[in-house]
This record gives C-alpha cells, sequence and structure tokens, in this order.
C-alpha cells in the first residue's frame, strides 16, 4: 500500500468502515509512514474541532421567536386547510 | 394505491410517533419535533446561506413546508433526514434569490482534481484549539468552511458536524453513496489543509 492508496480509504479508516483486512493493511502503512500518521491525526482532529465548536448556535431567544411564529403559521395552515372542502 | 411495506420487527421510534401524532393534527406533537430539529435546522440553514436572517427564514420555511407536506411523507426514511432535505433545498433557493448573478449548486467545483492531495504535512500542537479564544476560534473555523466549495461543505456538515450517515446524507441532498463518500474524503483533506496554518506545530514557541 502506498500513500494515496491509504488516502483513498482513509474517510472509511476514520469512520470504521473498513473490512478488517484492509484496516490492517492502513495500520501496517501507519506505522511507518509519518506522513499519512500525521494526515490521519489531524484530520481526525479537524473533524473533531468542527464537531465540538458551538458554530451557528441557535440563541435561546432568537429560538423562542422562531419556534413560536414557525407553530402559528402552522396553526393558520391547518385552519385554512380544513375550511377548504375535499374535492 | 401502493402499500408501504413497513418492517413489524422494528420498534416504531418516538420520531415516528409524534410525526404520527402530528399527521392526524396533534399540534404539539409537531411542536415537539420543531423543538428537536430546529438548532440543526438553523445550523445547516447558516452554513448555506452564510446569513443569519436568511438562515431564520429558512428554518421557518423548512418548517411550515414540512408541516404542510407531512401527509406525503411516506416513513420510509427517518423525518429527519426528509426535513434536512426540505431544509437544504429551501436555503439553495434563498441564496439563488438573493445572488442571482451568482449560480449556487451543491454541484458548484466539484470538477477540482488533486486539490485535496496534502501538500503541507506539518504536525498539530497537541491541543491546537486552545491557542485561540473562543471567538477567535469560530472565527477560524467558520472563515476556513466558507471557503469550501457548497458541494463539499455541506457533505461535512451534514456527514461530520450534524452526524448523519452516510446513506442519510446521501439521501438528503439527493447525491450517491459513493458521491458523498468522495467529497467527504476531500472536504475533509481540504479543510485540515487549510487549518494548517492555525494550528501547525510552533517551532520551539518561536
Amino acid at each position: 500500500m502506498n500513500c494515496s492508496d491509504f488516502l483513498k480509504e482513509l474517510t472509511d479508516y476514520l469512520d470504521g468502515q473498513l473490512d478488517q483486512r484492509t484496516k490492517e493493511e492502513l495500520d501496517e502503512h501507519l506505522a511507518w509512514c509519518h506522513n499519512c500518521f500525521v494526515v490521519c491525526n489531524t484530520t481526525k482532529k479537524t473533524i473533531e474541532i468542527y464537531r465540538d465548536s458551538a458554530l451557528y448556535e441557535l440563541p435561546d431567544d432568537l429560538r423562542v421567536r422562531l419556534q413560536s411564529a414557525i407553530i402559528s403559521k402552522c396553526e393558520i395552515h391547518k385552519a385554512q386547510t380544513l375550511k377548504k372542502p375535499a374535492e | 394505491m401502493g402499500s408501504i411495506q413497513t418492517k413489524l420487527s422494528e420498534p416504531i421510534s418516538d420520531e415516528l410517533v409524534l410525526v404520527r401524532a402530528a399527521k392526524a393534527g396533534d399540534m404539539q406533537a409537531f411542536e415537539a419535533l420543531v423543538k428537536r430539529y430546529d438548532r440543526n435546522v438553523f445550523r445547516i440553514a447558516q452554513h448555506i446561506t452564510q446569513n443569519r436572517e436568511d438562515a431564520e427564514d429558512v428554518v421557518q420555511e423548512a418548517f411550515l413546508k414540512a408541516y404542510g407536506n407531512l401527509a406525503q411523507f411516506q416513513e420510509q426514511s427517518k423525518f429527519y433526514t426528509w426535513l434536512v432535505r426540505i431544509a437544504v433545498n429551501e436555503a439553495l433557493m434563498k441564496l439563488r434569490r438573493r445572488r442571482p448573478e451568482r449560480m449556487v449548486s451543491l454541484d458548484e467545483d466539484v470538477k477540482t482534481e488533486d486539490d485535496s492531495m496534502p501538500r503541507e504535512v506539518a504536525d498539530w500542537s497537541p491541543n491546537p484549539e486552545q491557542q485561540y479564544n473562543q471567538a477567535e476560534l469560530r472565527d477560524i473555523l467558520s472563515k476556513t468552511i466558507q471557503g469550501l466549495p457548497a458541494g463539499f461543505r455541506m457533505v461535512f456538515v451534514l456527514r461530520d458536524v450534524e452526524g448523519l450517515s452516510t446513506e442519510e446524507t446521501a439521501e438528503a441532498l439527493g447525491l450517491s453513496v459513493p458521491a458523498v463518500k468522495s467529497r467527504l474524503l476531500r472536504a475533509r483533506l481540504q479543510l485540515r489543509e487549510r487549518l494548517n496554518k492555525y494550528f501547525k506545530r510552533q517551532a520551539n514557541g518561536d
């Protein structure tokens, strides 16, 4: 296995979606290839940082406002549909 | 009318219980679904529109559309996946209306050749995110991810940030599973490459 073979499998490797044999081949490559080891670790870290980041959190006050706007629009929709006679 | 096969062996998820109650007219059940997923829809919408007001509109429009079309929801997929698909479409429409000069599609820029191949292989500090305060970090992360082509960004957001499975991501974005996998790999590698400059280990604290 060379580095570009390794990269092709990196996503499934990080997601734990590889069969045992391929996983062992990748582990073996990682054991001696420092570059792939670093790429693998920093890619994993990239995912973790984004997953744990509070990027674009919905603030509580806005959230409450949106929820009540949504529900009241849905109520209106419901009332209108009930009024319409079914064809 | 074709019957939908339900797998009797599978327990009905509480999500499905709420969806069925909402279909039967129970507004509190629908409200529970809104409360369960509004944060996710907001994040996804903001990742696409990159604008807070647009994201607020998208949240409202997506839930309203979901409500109006509940009868069409087939229960073959998760309600959440179906909702994400609606939200992604609403967000893309919003973007097209706002910036008609710049056609945005999920297929944008995916022809890039090997820009995902690692160019710089530098190790990072042990806890690179701790070098920055929260606001700085958020700024770095949002600038970096916004630089990705929309088609890569959305796959990364749904799969890695929102935790959808590869299959659910494919369904929500109308892509094939191999397309999701290939974009996810390139998105992850490109983000990693772009974060290098912020997170790489400094030589002897210099």
